[in-house]
């Protein structure tokens, strides 16, 4: 019996009507696939398949990166992704841990710190147990934009981690309203910033434009092509963050810190006088302390550089005219004591030499300067008096 | 190349393949492929020298078909208007210069008219000039390998390179305190130059067929094979382009499925693996062997998925427009011996070096008047040509260490199966099954390779050592 090559059915036709027949299937399963994802919506789904804390171990900070040739870390603003591919989700909370969450701005992140130089490091390098034995562990959930919107967002998600303390870091520039859906973090995730306004009744206005409304079309395939590569590309840079522990570069020269000062009042749009607790999303903080219902939320305001070079008299640093600064810390600590809040001031604690390239960035000497005077605070979070 | 590129080239095979029948099938391949060259072309600091190197790849083509033709008098209107086509684009696109932001298919603004044309005008005088010397008698050949092996070693050494952007920077009066070896990028030279060569020297052995300039600036340029080859052979290619062939739903279908296997292993698998496959940066970061042998593997399978990837790319392209390319790959990674994984691996380059270096040299010292053992003679051309085909991708050391690795690698198997065959009793016949031998001996060479690839990824010696100590703990 002979064997016969199965032959192909378009062999008798033009070619052109076979490429033009095989282009027109390409297209439209193309549409079909694309319409079908952007029905389904899957991306957040698809951001909780990680390689993290399986293959890889989990990042120390969430993703967050410019370069990510050199620093094998990228921005992402899909939370689930974020989150999955950090340390918090490697697992069950062990019984063991006594779990403390950092929450901030870039200065908790870590900016220009290497991951064993930050913060939450730091703090974890000091091994320190509770009195039922239990480790206490930080984890850094900081993240580099200024807006405490954005932090809410953040603990809200964290909620699923089981944590015991929340050490929240503010400084007056993450404050100011109109700041709030500056963050790319909160623009990019409308529903759960939505829904967190709604639910707190948070001065924040729901009907900002920043908000980014996906329309049907950019939730297709072809819409969220870049999403999608991120999410890839987060996996794969995994690789290299497991191989060097590297998820930041920190150049050997940076602009230097302004420490010469313009004769300038303004303090963003206001004026000296102006600025009144009205105007500062202090809501936001109250709603994060109530989303932590028995949890004890430490609201801590983090060190700044005090300058002393020209105007120094005027401003403390290039983000803050004294009167300013001066007037929101007023209106924070008269906040935290009405609101029975835990409140910790460490606005002077880290000296001018210590900060790096901005007026909240520290040196690691900073950052031990810092946990020392956390840690008893934290500990008596931790070992709650009788 | 981007895929952006990819998908022009693809187009614009699909329509020469449904559009242009007969003839002008290969005037259209020729207009696209001077084109492309342009369009390809990556910008450069110096100014307009990413115009001046595909005019110079164009020049150089002519040039090489005027010292290789035998004048054939039915042909010379159809070259004479090749040479206006050709000049005439090349002056269509210095006009691009006056419309819009002046970078309609080159990367910058081109140069004024006037240069160009007083440039085209002294490419034809040498043109004329090498036609009336070689009505006098004289062989140019040799010269001609001679530039081109010049221009070679310019663009392939770091301090030539450099001394001759510090060279066009004066000339442009531009800092030259800025001058470096990647200024000069010129698109696709390493192939051109490999197929003049091939020419050049075929013409000198008598062994050329007649060619029209057409045929010859189509083989040179090509532009489907442009920026990563295949080397093909300018006999074959001419019988493919000559061949009355039509475009058939299989073969659109052959050439469909190579370009989108190309372009989904290029742009998905190599460019996935590109993230933490092994680099001089990388390599200095990592802190454990396991994760440097996940680098190294990374690197080895994307090296190969990145080239053969374009290979396909180009092959498939290739089909469309009815010329078969030569393959380039043919499971290198799955070879039992080094020999057979020169066989596999960037074959029509392993080809040219049998062809125009090692079977010359071994054939010279095979009847040399001193003789020599055939031991030493396998050892000189292997290693040699080995040296060579590193030297090829840059003159550095790593690249010639590289080259020698292989080389010892190809001598060593070499005296292996010779001793073999003279001493078969010393190897047990039945220590292992067949199967298994295989299997073994393609992870061997697979990690022989894998680890060849250190010196060809770092480029310093002391890093390449540093890096082969760790993979093995120390």
């Amino acid at each position: 019996m002979s064997e016969t090559k199965p032959s192909l059915r378009s062999d008798n036709r033009a070619p052109g009507r076979f490429l033009r027949n095989v282009l027109l299937k390409t297209l439209i399963l193309l549409i079909f696939l694309s319409l079908g994802f952007a029905w389904l919506n899957p991306i957040q789904g698809m951001g909780r398949i990680s390689l993290y804390n399986t293959l890889y171990p989990g990042r120390l900070r969430l993703p967050f990166g410019e370069d990510f040739e050199q620093s094998y870390n990228l921005s992402i603003l899909q939370l689930e992704a974020m989150f999955s591919s950090h340390e918090i989700s490697a697992g069950d909370k062990p019984e063991n841990e006594l779990r403390v969450l950092l929450l901030g701005d870039s200065s908790i992140w870590g900016f220009l710190l290497s991951p064993d130089q930050t913060l939450s490091a730091e703090l974890n390098k000091r091994d320190d147990v509770t009195d039922d034995n239990r480790i206490i562990k930080f984890y850094n959930l900081g993240y580099p934009t200024m807006s405490v919107m954005k932090d809410l967002m953040l603990l809200n998600f964290a909620q699923r981690y089981e944590l015991d303390i929340v050490v929240w870091f503010v400084t007056l520039e993450s404050l100011p309203l109109q700041k709030q859906v500056e963050s790319p973090l909160v623009q990019y995730n409308p529903e759960p910033a939505l829904s967190l306004i709604d639910r707190f009744g948070l001065g924040i206005d729901s009907q900002d434009t920043r908000f980014v409304d996906r329309t049907f079309l950019d939730r297709t395939l072809v819409g969220q092509r870049r999403e999608l590569a991120d999410l890839i590309r987060l996996q794969l840079l995994g690789v290299m963050w497991a191989a060097t522990g590297i998820d930041h570069v920190i150049p050997k020269i940076y602009e230097p810190l302004q420490v010469e000062l313009e004769e300038d009042l303004d303090f963003q749009d206001y004026q000296p006088g102006d600025l009144n607790s009205e105007e500062l999303a202090l809501d936001v903080i109250q709603a994060g302390i109530h989303l932590m219902e028995e949890t004890p939320v430490i609201i801590v305001n983090e060190p700044i550089l005090i300058a002393t070079g020209q105007n120094s008299d005027l401003r403390y640093n290039s983000f803050y005219p004294r009167w300013a600064y001066d007037e929101y810390r007023e209106i924070l600590g008269a906040k935290a004591l009405e609101s029975n809040w835990s409140y910790l001031d460490l606005w002077d604690t880290v000296p001018a030499h210590m900060f790096t390239d901005s007026a909240i960035h520290y040196s690691p000497e900073g950052v031990k300067l810092v946990v020392d005077h956390l840690s008893a605070t934290i500990r008596l979070a931790a070992h709650p008096l009788p | 190349m981007g895929l952006v590129h990819i998908l022009v080239t693809l187009f614009l095979s699909i329509v020469i393949a449904l559009l242009a029948k007969g003839k002008w099938r290969s005037w259209a391949i020729l207009v696209a492929s001077t084109l492309s060259i342009f369009w390809l072309q990556p910008a450069s600091p110096i100014r307009h020298l990413d115009f001046w190197f595909p005019t110079l790849s164009l020049a150089l083509a002519a040039l090489v078909w005027q010292v290789v033709i035998t004048k054939d008098k039915t042909r010379d209107r159809e070259n004479r208007v090749t040479f206006l086509t050709i000049a005439g684009l090349i002056l269509a696109l210095g006009l691009t210069r006056y419309i819009g932001k002046g970078t309609l298919l080159t990367s910058t603004r081109p140069p004024f008219l006037g240069s160009i044309t007083l440039v085209l005008i002294l490419l034809a005088g040498l043109y004329f000039l090498i036609s009336r010397l070689k009505t006098k008698g004289l062989t140019l050949a040799s010269l001609g390998a001679i530039v081109i092996l010049a221009l070679f070693v310019v663009l392939k050494s770091q301090p030539l390179a450099e001394a001759a952007s510090r060279g066009f920077r004066l000339i442009t009066g531009q800092s030259v305190e800025l001058a470096s070896a990647m200024d000069l990028q010129w698109l696709g030279f390493s192939y051109i130059a490999f197929r003049l060569l091939h020419v050049l020297r075929d013409h000198t052995l008598g062994r050329l067929p007649p060619l029209s300039l057409r045929e010859f600036v189509c083989f040179v340029l090509f532009f489907p094979a442009l920026p990563a080859g295949p080397i093909d052979r300018v006999e074959r290619f001419q019988k493919d382009l000559a061949a009355p062939t039509q475009l058939t739903s299989e073969s659109a279908l052959e050439a469909g499925g190579r370009v989108i296997l190309g372009i989904f292993k290029k742009f998905v698998l190599a460019d996935g693996l590109a993230y933490f496959a092994l680099s001089a940066l990388n390599a200095s970061q990592v802190h454990s062997s396991t994760w440097l042998w996940v680098m190294l593997y990374a690197y080895g399978f994307r090296i190969y998925l990145d080239f053969s990837g374009y290979t396909d790319v180009a092959i498939g392209s290739g089909l469309l427009l009815g010329v078969r390319l030569p393959e380039n790959f043919n499971r290198p990674y799955f070879k039992p011996n080094i020999t057979t994984f020169w066989n596999s691996w960037h074959i029509t380059l392993a080809q040219w070096f049998r062809g125009y270096f090692f079977n010359p040299l071994t054939r010279a010292m095979r009847t040399a008047r001193v003789k020599l053992p055939t031991w030493t003679i396998i050892l000189l051309g292997q290693v040699s040509t080995m040296a060579l085909i590193g030297l090829w991708h840059g003159i550095a050391w790593n690249f010639l260490l590289w080259g020698l690795w292989h080389g010892l690698g190809l001598f060593l198997h070499n005296r292996w199966v010779a001793l073999q065959r003279s001493q078969p009793g010393w190897f047990p016949q039945n220590l292992m099954s067949r199967e298994a031998l295989k299997v073994l001996s393609v992870a061997f060479t697979f990690h022989f390779v894998l680890i060849g690839w250190i010196p060809f990824v770092i480029p310093e010696v002391d890093q390449i050592l540093d890096v082969f100590l760790r993979l093995f703990g120390a």
